[in-house]
């Protein structure tokens, strides 16, 4: 999820009034029935840059904070907890300001509803994009300190003194020289009051919970096997329901033909024909899968296209890479590049690709929906987008928006999977199984369904050429991506602004630190087919684009025989920014180190050095290699992120590491491959994430420049794969210019 | 009817013998601590501890667990080595999203019970399970921690 998804909302939907678009457009754009603009009244996107209209819902005290009378805070989070600790930063940004213990909170996902709008200029709710904490950091503080004042006045009736003569210490209001009251003691008294408008906000100097190490919520109950995720929810006289999809997207059951024989498997209640799959119905969930794939299916074309049976990822590359050269719609420039590339001494060009990714989170999709007597739907369902997941269930059910009550699970992972992608969502089948049976249902996808149903990080190509003077400085710079990203695919290419820009294919290739003397980088549309579904996946463009434009920018350093840390400070000399966060890193690895070099165990190694830009924060990260076996082997990877200001520093540095994880396992080894039009890769064991043994320590350093607050969550994925191929190349002198590095025995010892 | 100690309770359950022990865990005897995450003993995120040995629970027939010792995570805290596993796990903070963690903790107590003092090289050859958090840093400092605690 990406700042890209936030500008096509701002373009998809024109200000000043309800969203209508067009149902037809976005079926027509979207394929299989993709809702994720659908349901987002954005009555005032230009004003997210306002305070008063960011913060309309910061003096909703109650619908937030619940102060219990042993004084635990119970926090209503607009946010989903997946792992990245935003319940714990949510908590310590509120405790500030609040003045209360932020170990006394306890957190839960917000249900939906207008209150808890509070992106976008009070209008939007999403978890993603590394967006949470700076999107909302001046809503909570606020928050905070309007329910503190509400305490301090309820405390100033009780004791008949002026509420200026109190003070607050972690939750309690104290007389100086007098009594002390508890927030317990003051919660019920304080909510009959009128929220103040404009609380006073602590100084950020006096800060003392924001910027601290604490540890996060919830680790012991994550320890301990405590937390209810959505595939562990239990309803009372519920049923579960195993699926098998179509093994060609696009397809549909037109008959199952041993239904009697499956019908009569130990524990089956029903079998089901859904759009795109069938399902099984029966009193364990291992029974239903058992039965589920003993289905003998005549699967038909549904209303659009199926999926083609000799699609591979190989072939989609290939038209891409034939796409490559065309014209492109610019979404930046410098100058005038073509007389710059007339006039260079020397032109330097390359092509880089990096194929379809799986989010492959640990839990699987499930969902869990119960109708109930009033007319009212329960809906559990793994979500990072609460008001568009009730809209789209109520939509499945046929009954109004306000008669769904959406549950949202903390999440066993989601790195960008649980956005409403359409048929890659489970939620729909669970409320049709409901419905035919008459009983509540949880449907829970086996990991094999999972990846042949995922959104997936779609598979890119990009071209790039630098022009060169006769000195080796770069006077003309060039670079393409081509396809389709999930913005396309769920927004439709009506809300790409003009000219139509894709960002979620594009950021990374865009937004660069570096100057040139000239440049133009351009975006070619091309799609790929409706029944790969495309999804945000961890750092989004940023996840292939770092990689392929760092990796170029090694390649002209080599060319012309400069270091390419070197190359870097100075095409960041405009910075001071960036330059100390190279620095910085340099610093946090010991020096940086041109070349390659013998280790004290005996191996022989070299480093590699990335920028990125991603998501408000910036990041440079160092790798060191070796090869062993053929394969890359990476020893460590420091990291230096800038993010303006920490929360806590604790959980960046956790994120960073989690990042990296992720981003070392894209570029060594993930990859979905398809066979005969279907999914190949359908577990672990085909598809590879990263293991312990090829974890390498992770370094970080926190530096808080003072800039516009950036994201946390993401920006510490996209330089890796660069830093290692770089490292790789320093090593080797061998250039990888395709993800994943795997599938290219290295040389060298 | 299948007879299981589970937990230091003997549990009867209804179920065909060829079920997966994780099924049963969870589906029967509703203990959800245990995870789903592959079926096919790839990612870890099901083991349990199976006469004292890690053991991926979704590839382990039930009838194969009959008449052994099986400990859960809801049991953990109550094995010596494990109450130390958790305490560690907490201090490292070592989860992210915690789904996998079960599977985690479970793997090191069965790794420290016989190998109380591991070096990284033990640690990565006991600790297969998958963790898409990419928390095995922490895992590793947690275990340490632990070890040194016992």
């Amino acid at each position: 999820m990406s700042g890209g998804l936030a500008a096509a909302l701002r373009g998809a939907m024109p200000p000043g009034r309800p969203v209508n678009l067009s149902r037809r457009g976005i079926f027509a754009a979207a394929g299989a029935g993709l809702f994720l603009g659908l349901a987002i009244p954005l009555r005032a996107p230009r004003a997210q840059g306002s305070q008063g209209a960011a913060l309309r819902h910061a003096g909703k005290v109650a619908a937030y904070l619940r102060i219990m009378p042993d004084g635990t805070v119970q926090l209503q989070n607009p946010f989903v907890e997946g792992g990245q600790g935003i319940d714990s930063a949510i908590a310590q940004i509120v405790a500030e300001e609040l003045d209360a213990d932020p170990a006394a909170f306890s957190v839960t996902c917000a249900p939906p509803g207008e209150d808890y709008r509070v992106m976008q200029g009070g209008n939007g709710r999403f978890t993603g994009g590394s967006f949470s904490v700076r999107s909302s950091f001046a809503h909570f503080r606020t928050l905070g300190a309007t329910a503190r004042a509400m305490l301090v006045a309820a405390a100033a009736e009780r004791l008949a003194v002026p509420a200026e003569s109190l003070t607050t210490a972690a939750g309690r209001v104290i007389q100086p020289g007098g009594r002390e009251l508890t927030y317990g003691e003051l919660a019920a008294a304080a909510a009959l009051l009128a929220p103040p408008a404009n609380p006073p906000l602590r100084d950020p100097a006096a800060f003392r919970v924001i910027g601290q190490p604490i540890p996060r919520l919830g680790v012991r109950e994550r320890s301990t096997g405590k937390v209810t995720y959505a595939i562990d929810v239990t309803v009372e006289g519920m049923l579960l329901a195993a699926v098998m999809h179509a093994p060609r997207a696009g397809a549909g059951p037109a008959a199952v033909t041993n239904e009697d024989a499956l019908r009569a498997l130990p524990g089956v209640h029903s079998v089901h024909r859904l759009p795109g799959a069938v399902a099984v119905v029966a009193n364990s969930w291992w029974r239903a899968r058992s039965a589920v794939t003993q289905a003998q299916v005549a699967w038909q074309a549904l209303q659009g296209p199926v999926m083609e049976a000799d699609f591979t990822a190989e072939a989609m590359l290939g038209r891409l890479k034939a796409a490559a050269g065309t014209q492109g719609n610019t979404a930046e420039e410098a100058g005038e590049v073509t007389p710059a590339f007339a006039a260079a001494a020397r032109v330097i060009e390359a092509q880089y690709d990096a194929p379809y990714l799986a989010h492959a989170q640990m839990e699987p999709p499930s969902a869990t929906a119960r109708f109930n007597a009033d007319g009212t739907l329960d809906v559990w369902v793994p979500n990072q987008a609460p008001d568009l997941f009730q809209a789209s269930a109520a939509r499945v059910a046929g009954i109004e928006t306000d008669k769904v009550r959406l549950h949202s699970p903390p999440l066993g992972g989601f790195f960008g999977r649980h956005f409403a992608y359409g048929s890659g969502n489970a939620h729909p089948q669970a409320i049709l199984l409901a419905k035919a049976t008459g009983r509540p249902v949880k449907v829970i996808w086996s990991r094999e369904e999972e990846f042949a149903r995922d959104a997936y990080r779609p598979l890119t190509f990009a071209t790039f050429r630098a022009g060169l003077d006769a000195a080796g400085q770069i006077v003309a710079f060039q670079a393409a991506g081509y396809g389709e990203g999930p913005i396309t695919r769920h927004f439709g290419s009506g809300g790409l602004g003009n000219p139509p820009i894709d960002g979620s294919i594009m950021e990374g290739l865009t937004g660069k630190p570096y100057r040139f003397a000239t440049k133009r980088i351009e975006f070619v549309p091309v799609p790929h087919p409706p029944g790969v579904n495309l999804g945000f996946w961890r750092s989004v463009g940023h996840s292939m684009n770092d990689f392929f434009f760092e990796s170029f920018l090694d390649e002209v350093a080599g060319a012309v025989g400069q270091d390419p840390f070197a190359l870097r400070l100075a095409l960041v000399s405009h910075s001071e920014r960036h330059q100390a966060l190279l620095r910085g890193v340099a610093e946090l690895a010991g020096g940086w180190r041109s070349g390659p070099f013998d280790a004290p165990d005996g191996t022989r190694r070299a480093r590699g050095v990335a920028m990125a830009s991603p998501f408000g924060t910036e990041v440079a990260t160092i790798a060191e290699v070796s090869v062993s076996d053929g394969e890359v082997v990476v020893h460590d990877l420091w990291v230096a992120i800038d993010p303006g200001r920490a929360v806590n520093p604790r959980t960046i540095a956790e994120q960073v590491q989690s990042a990296a994880a992720i981003g070392l396992s894209s570029a060594l080894s993930e990859e979905i491959r398809f066979e005969g039009g279907e999914v190949a890769t359908r577990n672990y064991d085909t598809y590879r994430v990263l293991r312990r043994d090829r974890m390498p320590r992770v370094h970080v350093r926190v530096i808080e420049s003072g800039a516009p607050m950036g994201g946390i969550g993401e920006p510490g994925t996209p330089g890796v794969p660069p830093a290692v191929a770089n490292a790789i190349f320093a090593l080797n002198g061998q250039r990888l210019r395709s993800m994943p590095f795997g599938r290219t025995r290295l040389s060298g010892a | 009817m299948i007879e299981l100690t589970v937990n230091g309770t003997v549990r009867q359950v209804e179920v065909e013998a060829d079920t997966p022990l994780l099924w049963v865990l969870r589906e029967q005897l509703g203990l959800t601590g245990t995870k789903y995450g592959c079926g096919i003993a790839q990612c870890g995120a099901c083991t349990v501890l199976v006469d004292g040995q890690a053991t991926r629970s979704c590839s382990l027939p039930v009838e194969a667990a009959v008449g052994q010792p099986i400990v859960t995570i809801e049991a953990i805290e109550a094995h010596p080595v494990g109450a130390k596993v958790v305490e560690a796990w907490v201090a490292a903070q070592a989860p992210q999203c915690g789904y996998c963690q079960s599977g985690q903790v479970m793997a090191a107590t069965a790794l420290l019970a016989t190998t109380p003092k591991p070096t990284p090289d033990e640690i990565r050859e006991a600790m297969t399970n998958i963790c898409r958090c990419g928390t095995y840093n922490a895992i590793a400092e947690a275990i340490t921690l632990a070890g040194a605690s016992l």
